[in-house]
């Protein structure tokens, strides 16, 4: 049995069933507001939900009972004197210390729990950074959205941006540097494009068998770091677009990576309305469509950086996503095939196996 | 005392209340003082640096109120939001 957390334009759905066969929606929180992304912690069996209410503003909340009540963590707040107040939660990770975990938010903030994710407090060195004033944000804000942790290291951590790129730590968090060398942001005039910060990262994860391999989805083009995150090199050969937001890896293996490539960003849709996802197995060198029981025909789907997820790995991984057409679709044996899992839910916003 | 009105939830994060009386000369001072009385509501109505956020409304009687609006002892206080979203 699966269980997915389906977070939506409107509540979190959680949805069961078997690979293969269509899900069950067994239960709905938060019903009415966005829920921007939902996950379980499977150290602790804790699940968050980050909920961005238009009129109440952004909060995190949990549940150790899918079932029972859910409380609001506390400390998911900005300094008084911000110029603006907290915008949005985009994530939430596990760290490699017990009982830690990030957050990461717009406009471009990191926030850390200590105590498993009851009480939050910033990151205030990546909040000071000097450079604060000139970064830009993407579309959907200034969103830190991926939050690469070092399997066994809890001092090296990688944090990615749109559109503030990428940002490596050695320290804990103590100190932040960037992690740029290499993108291409064609959006920028060519004289701005070597010296830029407006790097507009869509996803980025780390292979947790080879840390110092990271892949990256970024805003028209796709990525491969082999020097943890210090610079990138294209792998977006054979693809039909280096455009898209999420992206997927088997932790067995450094060399996989899934994307889900969409038009451009003038048309963020999927391409000549097919549904496919893209997947590598020799780190980039070559890509294999995946579309075996996704839509074929009339299909212009929008999948957002969240909308996609692992659960185990190997040969029977399962691929689960969802999109703004309020379809969500999965796989039980890493995208050779593909079912319906769930149809007529809200837009999707993100989808994570509990 | 002025007098705040709630609706759920944010009722229910003041214990249930849909109308409480409160102290306070401003309409800033009003929900302060609701927000220290009942602090499972701080954050909701006013942001972490004390604005109401955007897309609540705080009508003081009938008149549309910001953070610095003088609230008098009789007067109620409204809070409600904009007719927004999608």
């Amino acid at each position: 049995m699966t269980q997915l957390l389906v977070g939506t334009k409107k509540g979190l759905f959680v949805l069961e069933g078997e690979a293969g066969g269509p899900f069950a929606v067994t239960s709905r929180a938060f019903a009415g507001e966005p829920v921007e992304f939902a996950t379980q912690d499977e150290r602790s069996g804790r699940t968050f939900a980050c909920v961005t209410s238009a009129f109440y503003g952004p909060k995190i909340f949990y549940t150790d009972d899918l079932a029972a009540e859910w409380q609001q963590a506390t400390g998911v707040e900005l300094p008084e004197d911000a110029e603006k107040p907290l915008e949005r939660l985009w994530t939430i990770v596990p760290a490699e210390d017990d009982d830690h975990l990030y957050a990461g938010g717009a406009p471009g903030v990191l926030f850390e729990s200590h105590d498993g994710g009851a009480t939050w407090e910033l990151n205030r060195a990546f909040w000071e950074q000097p450079t604060r004033p000139e970064w830009s944000p993407g579309a959907g804000g200034m969103c830190m959205h991926s939050i690469a942790t070092w399997p066994g290291d809890p001092s090296r951590v990688a944090l990615a941006i749109s559109a503030v790129g990428v940002w490596l730590t050695d320290d804990g968090g103590k100190t932040w540097r960037h992690g740029n060398k290499g993108m291409y942001p064609r959006y920028m005039p060519e004289e701005a494009r070597e010296e830029t910060i407006t790097l507009c990262v869509h996803n980025m994860h780390r292979a947790p068998k080879q840390p110092e391999r990271l892949f990256m989805q970024f805003h028209g083009g796709v990525y491969r770091s082999d020097d943890a995150g210090e610079s990138w090199t294209s792998i977006a050969d054979g693809l039909p677009s280096d455009f898209g937001f999420p992206m997927v890896m088997d932790p067995d293996d450094p060399d996989s990576a899934y994307v889900i490539p969409l038009v451009a960003d003038m048309d963020r849709t999927t391409p000549e309305g097919r549904v496919r996802v893209y997947e590598t197995r020799d780190a980039g060198a070559t890509w294999i469509e995946r579309g075996d029981g996704l839509p074929s025909n009339d299909a212009y789907l929008t999948i957002l950086r969240q909308a996609f997820c692992r659960e185990g790995s190997g040969p029977d991984m399962g691929l689960y996503f969802g999109a703004t057409s309020g379809d969500v679709f999965g796989s039980g044996d890493a995208g050779k095939s593909w079912f319906t899992a769930a149809t007529n839910l809200p837009p999707v916003h993100s989808v994570r196996a509990a | 005392m002025p007098v705040v009105r709630l609706r759920a939830p944010l009722s229910e994060l003041a214990g249930g209340k849909r109308e409480l009386e409160l102290d306070g000369s401003t309409v800033g001072e009003v929900l302060q003082a609701l927000e220290r009385e009942h602090p499972d509501v701080k954050g909701w109505i006013l942001d972490e640096r004390g604005s109401i956020r955007e897309h609540i409304n705080v009508f003081v009687n009938k008149e549309n109120g910001q953070e610095d609006t003088a609230v008098a002892e009789h007067d109620r206080l409204h809070v409600i939001p904009a007719i927004s979203g999608g």
